[in-house]
């Protein structure tokens, strides 16, 4: 056997990859464990730190103080994520079939109309739509009266039935262009002879788009999922901005990031609460990691890589 | 030629520099104050002590708590610290936070009361010099009275019929009021007319000393009242935010605002129509009149403060009657807790100040002692007021929610 000449140490790939590593830690690793540290903590009377264990999260999960308003703001959460799941995403992959089709007109002017609420404030975004459906000066009343239908309308954003219906839908408008961009992106990579074969062979439109098409953007359609429920689970400014950190009316849009806010920093009277709040971090923190889990081996590890 | 601008540029930097030695910074939740402080009490004391650069920095009402916790704790905070009544100051000075003033030359113009909220429970320290109270009451479009041939009632039936014919009437909002930061509820509804029902000071005394409940008594009556509004309120009051509402009256579209009197300032230059003012009408039959007097401001010392001679010159000065009359006359609706007597040129902060001799002065309930603990009785009553005008709690399961959450930690009330 010849001596194998050994390779020399790829020095380059340190270079590459030591600015991210080093900013990804400074700004991400090192808080979230230092967070999860501080979870774990408790302070004592002269405001010092006390190892308390679990104690925190016994707490969290069993006192009648903080379980209800745990609970409250995971349902929400969950609530939240349901609705964009069932009504951003299959409205973003409409829109994105519809622009990836030769028939329609204006493509790039609709694509940018519809992706341009998504680069926008949330605040402004939120205090648009408190705007638009004050039952003061909104214009919400004006337009259902133009159908007839005035006697329709109701303080949506104040009704304990209503609120976080209402915000969601606020929320999937303002970023229905993330699952499109990235469901067309998908489309568009589709080559064109697979769609042409299927033609030739007599299948339709629909049968084109569910048997060709959507097999082959499922890869996508997952990371849509777990993108709206990292995303969804991390929430906080659109409630915070439309209806503040109480998450009114009676927590009904209380969501983990209000409540970890509210306790974190204490609101109004009531003092903040760094320890507990870590603990609710720490509760955001796992749920997030088992729905990321869940989807890497339960969805990722099952797709086929289909050679295109 | 060229130099000698650049040196005269250069001299009020270098000026600038030396007196940054002796700049304070003042922390504040009044962002709506701003130019008041920079163009009308900053001067005047510099009038007096020029070599001390003052700047008013606030913060939003809303995030004033929780940001200046975490200045204080980064040491990047101000030098004087505006501060809120009772509780969350004391918890900053038993942190360290603040410091005592008990030697501060000036405090002996400030009665016990004034300085009750910013006091340690021994009464041992005072830490914060009391600024100013708030009252409580009702303002008025005073030309939508005379317009309706309405007068100011006198009690709460002749209120409730008033009511009735301005929602009759139909041309005003009866009461301009929403609940969507559920705060309005419980401050401008329950603690506003409360007083009334609870007879000030022996009922909020009662509930500290575990002798009365949230939901027997006054207490009770006072949720009761509150829930006879319901069918008074704006339209949609549900999602009616409170800047919506204040709009709302300055635009005319409403006939009673039920508030306080730090409304005024703002009021006066928003609305263009003649404003009154009449303090909660008592129920009928009842000769005394009970009026929510509240101390709400005072300024401290931060101790971590690198200027703490400057600071404590400046504090000296609150106490002076020139402040006083200064404060009180900037800002109509915000009256002086020093016993200086001061002339107030606002009819409207006037009448409101008129109220403390014809009325018994009490503060608000939940502010003294009852907030320490989890869960919050300042929050509770929040969300059980709001809940009682949005039709979601009768007022009693309102009463008995604040009462349970009182008797999960608070010893006297178990």
């Amino acid at each position: 056997m010849p001596p194998r000449r050994r390779k020399p140490f790829p020095f380059h790939i340190l270079v590459f990859l030591t600015p991210a590593v080093l900013i990804y830690t400074i700004f991400m690793v090192y808080p979230l464990i230092d967070s999860l540290r501080l979870g774990l903590f408790s302070l004592n009377d002269t405001g010092r730190e006390v190892f308390v264990g679990l104690d925190n999260y016994r707490t969290l999960l069993t006192s009648d103080l903080w379980a209800p308003r745990l609970w409250n703001a995971i349902r929400n959460n969950f609530v939240l994520f349901a609705i964009h799941m069932s009504v951003q995403n299959p409205i973003g992959l409409l829109l994105a079939a519809l622009l990836s089709s030769q028939i329609i007109r204006g493509r790039a002017l609709f694509r940018t109309l519809i992706f341009t609420p998504t680069i926008l404030s949330v605040v402004l975004i939120g205090f648009s739509w408190r705007l638009i459906l004050s039952p003061l000066w909104g214009i919400a009343k004006d337009i259902l009266g133009i159908f007839g239908l005035e006697s329709l309308y109701r303080p949506w954003l104040g009704l304990e039935s209503s609120a976080l219906v209402a915000i969601s839908l606020i929320s999937v408008w303002q970023y229905v262009g993330v699952p499109m961009l990235l469901f067309l992106a998908a489309l568009l990579g589709i080559p064109d002879e697979l769609i042409e074969a299927a033609r030739i062979d007599g299948a339709t439109g629909w049968g084109v788009f569910w048997r060709i098409k959507f097999p082959l953007i499922l890869p996508t359609v997952g990371i849509v999922a777990t993108l709206t429920f990292v995303g969804n689970f991390n929430a906080f400014d659109l409630i915070y901005t439309t209806q503040g950190a109480l998450a009114g009316p009676n927590f009904s849009t209380d969501i983990l990031g209000t409540f970890f806010f509210r306790t974190f920093f204490g609101i109004q009277l009531q003092l903040g609460n760094p320890t507990m709040g870590a603990t609710i971090a720490g509760v955001m923190f796992l749920i997030i990691l088992a729905g990321v889990l869940l989807y890497l081996f339960g969805w990722q590890r099952r797709l086929q890589r289909i050679e295109l | 030629m060229r130099t000698r601008p650049i040196l005269i540029m250069l001299v009020p930097l270098i000026l600038g520099a030396v007196a940054l030695a002796q700049s304070l910074v003042i922390e504040s939740w009044r962002n709506d104050d701003l130019v008041i402080w920079r163009d009308t009490i900053i001067p005047a004391f510099n009038a007096q002590f020029p070599d001390i650069e003052v700047v008013f920095a606030p913060t939003a009402p809303a995030e004033y708590n929780a940001v200046l916790n975490s200045k204080l704790e980064a040491g990047a905070a101000g030098d004087l610290i505006t501060c809120r009544p009772f509780d969350t100051s004391l918890g900053l000075f038993e942190a360290g936070h603040l410091v005592s003033i008990n030697d501060l030359p000036g405090l002996e113009n400030f009665s016990s009361v004034a300085k009750s909220a910013w006091i340690t429970d021994d009464g041992s320290h005072v830490f914060c010099v009391p600024m100013a109270s708030v009252i409580h009451g009702f303002i008025y479009n005073a030309d939508a009275f005379t317009e309706l041939g309405l007068s100011e009632p006198l009690t709460n039936e002749e209120f409730l019929e008033l009511l009735e014919i301005i929602k009759q009437d139909g041309s005003y909002a009866p009461l301009v009021m929403g609940t969507n930061d559920q705060w309005e509820a419980a401050t401008m509804g329950f603690q506003n007319i409360g007083p009334n029902y609870w007879k000030g000071e022996e009922g909020r005394l009662g509930l500290i000393d575990g002798s009365i409940g949230y939901n027997e008594g006054g207490f009770l009556k006072a949720f009761e009242a509150l829930a006879t509004w319901v069918p008074y309120l704006t339209d949609g009051y549900q999602a009616v935010t409170y800047p919506d509402a204040q709009n709302s009256f300055t635009l005319g579209l409403g006939a009673i605002y039920p508030s306080g009197s730090w409304e005024i300032a703002g009021f006066n230059a928003q609305a263009d129509f003649a404003m009154g003012a009449f303090p909660p009408p008592p129920p009928a039959g009842q000769e005394v009149c009970y009026i929510s007097d509240h101390t709400d401001i005072a300024m401290g010392l931060n101790a971590a403060s690198p200027n703490a001679e400057a600071a404590l010159t400046f504090l000296e000065w609150m106490t002076t009657s020139e402040f006083a009359e200064l404060y009180s006359n900037a800002l109509p609706g915000f009256f002086t807790l020093s016993s200086h007597a001061i002339e107030l040129t606002d009819p409207l902060a006037q009448e409101f100040l008129s109220w403390r001799s014809i009325c018994e002065s009490t503060i608000r309930s939940s502010y003294q002692i009852l907030s320490r603990g989890n869960p919050n009785n300042e929050n509770d009553l929040w969300n059980a007021s709001a809940q009682i005008l949005n039709g979601t709690l009768t007022p009693q399961e309102a009463a008995d929610q604040v009462q349970q959450g009182l008797e999960a930690w608070y010893e006297p009330q178990q």
